[in-house]
């Protein structure tokens, strides 16, 4: 039955409140973005675990791949002039 | 850098008690045992809703009708979860879905017992809902990070399943004489079912030594199988009710009770598809699967218009 399919799979994000990030919950198989959506809600938050919700094709998430971590966040390594701890700030001027 | 040894990676990783997560390596044997434990723990997330589906329409109050329908619909989004989670390993929903219904899957052998009585609701809620928690707190912390993450959010609203089990299982034990025999009734006969949950004795137990070494599993079945005996006591002693089992006893060397083995040779065998009800659940999963073909059907072509209407306009 080529026709019988669970449909294709989505990312849920949702937010817990107003002004926090939209974090990653889990995922689900839906046939179209309104029922994801909907499933979403039925599968995610029946205890008021969220006040807004993103759903995703998984098929449209691009990833960094854990083979090539090193050399992909390698230029960051050396940069140690990025962090605050690497300037001196003279003891008298206070918190900065 | 030298080339990178994979398998000495993945070991590190499991050393360290480092997380593997969906693109990571990980030996074949590894993705396999994963790919079976977690659709087998699917699998009886949705076998799971039959034998309390059963009492939804004869719930006694309506109180109890809406926590017993929230309940199963608990059980259906974890087995939702699980799906997907073994999905990450490389296996489709469809594929597992098939090996569910032609009975080529396995799930947990206690759903293939019955619900005869309202007794027996409160007794799935609270002993079997328990045995799974002892389970999935452990799971909590196993090494596949998907898997993990789903038994945090599994663990969370299983608490409120064993709650009101043992709620219900007070109603009844603190109720009429009828009530309170139906209680101990209920418990006689899911006791040593409840003991089987937590799988074979160790010696026994063909899956275990892997399970353990990839830390999949951090404590072993007899261990879980102890304390939850040993949890479960207390409870038993507060109904006034009393476990068949003429061996039981507090041991105060080991600080645990003592207790008697389930019967293997049924384990086996309804592990086997000889249960009580094991005909019963797989014909209930292939009706509503079939009689559910037509909607998937129409989502399907409805989602491929919508589809075609977007791209076109």
């Amino acid at each position: 039955m080529s026709n019988d399919s669970q449909g294709p799979l989505w990312e849920v994000f949702v937010q817990k409140k107003a002004g926090q990030p939209f974090v990653h919950c889990g995922n689900l198989h839906a046939y179209d973005k309104e029922m994801a959506l909907q499933n979403a809600r039925d599968l995610y938050t029946r205890r008021g675990e969220g006040m807004a919700l993103w759903v995703v094709p998984s098929s449209a998430i691009v990833s960094s791949s854990p083979e090539d971590m090193g050399s992909f966040f390698e230029p960051s390594n050396d940069k140690i002039y990025r962090h605050p701890t690497f300037y001196q700030i003279p003891d008298g001027v206070g918190h900065m | 850098m030298g080339v990178i040894n994979f398998e000495e990676l993945f070991e590190s990783k499991l050393a360290k008690n480092d997380i593997i997560e969906p693109k990571d390596w990980m030996p074949d044997n590894y993705r396999k045992h994963l790919i079976r434990q977690i659709s087998q723990h699917a699998h009886s997330e949705i076998v799971g809703m039959l034998p309390e589906g059963n009492w939804i329409t004869r719930a006694p109050s309506l109180r109890a009708k809406l926590v017993l329908l929230a309940k199963v619909q608990d059980e259906g989004g974890h087995g939702l979860y699980l799906y997907t989670a073994a999905e990450s390993l490389g296996t489709s929903r469809d594929e597992m879905l098939d090996a569910l219904l032609t009975g080529k899957a396995k799930y947990s052998s206690i759903f293939n017992y019955p619900t005869l009585t309202w007794a027996d609701v409160g007794a799935v809620g609270w002993l079997v809902d328990g045995a799974a928690i002892m389970n999935q707190v452990m799971l909590q912390r196993t090494s596949y990070g998907p898997y993990a993450r789903a038994m945090v959010r599994i663990c969370k609203e299983e608490s409120f399943h064993q709650r009101q089990g043992y709620e219900l299982m007070t109603h009844l034990a603190f109720g009429t004489p009828a009530q309170k025999e139906m209680a101990q009734d209920a418990l006689n006969r899911w006791w040593y079912p409840t003991l089987m949950m937590f799988g074979p004795p160790d010696v026994e137990s063909p899956n275990s030594e892997n399970a353990i070494k990839w830390r999949i599993k951090r404590e072993t079945n007899d261990e879980l199988r102890q304390r939850f005996v040993n949890q479960s006591m207390p409870q038993i002693e507060y109904l006034g009710l009393t476990v068949p089992d003429k061996n039981l006893k507090w041991n105060e060397t080991k600080k645990g009770y003592d207790f008697s083995e389930p019967d293997w040779t049924e384990f086996k065998a309804v592990i086997k598809g000889n249960g009580p009800c094991n005909k019963e659940r797989l014909a209930s999963r292939n009706k509503s699967h079939n009689e559910g073909a037509w909607v998937r059907e129409a989502a399907t072509a409805y989602a491929k218009k919508q589809n075609e209407n977007y791209e076109a306009a």
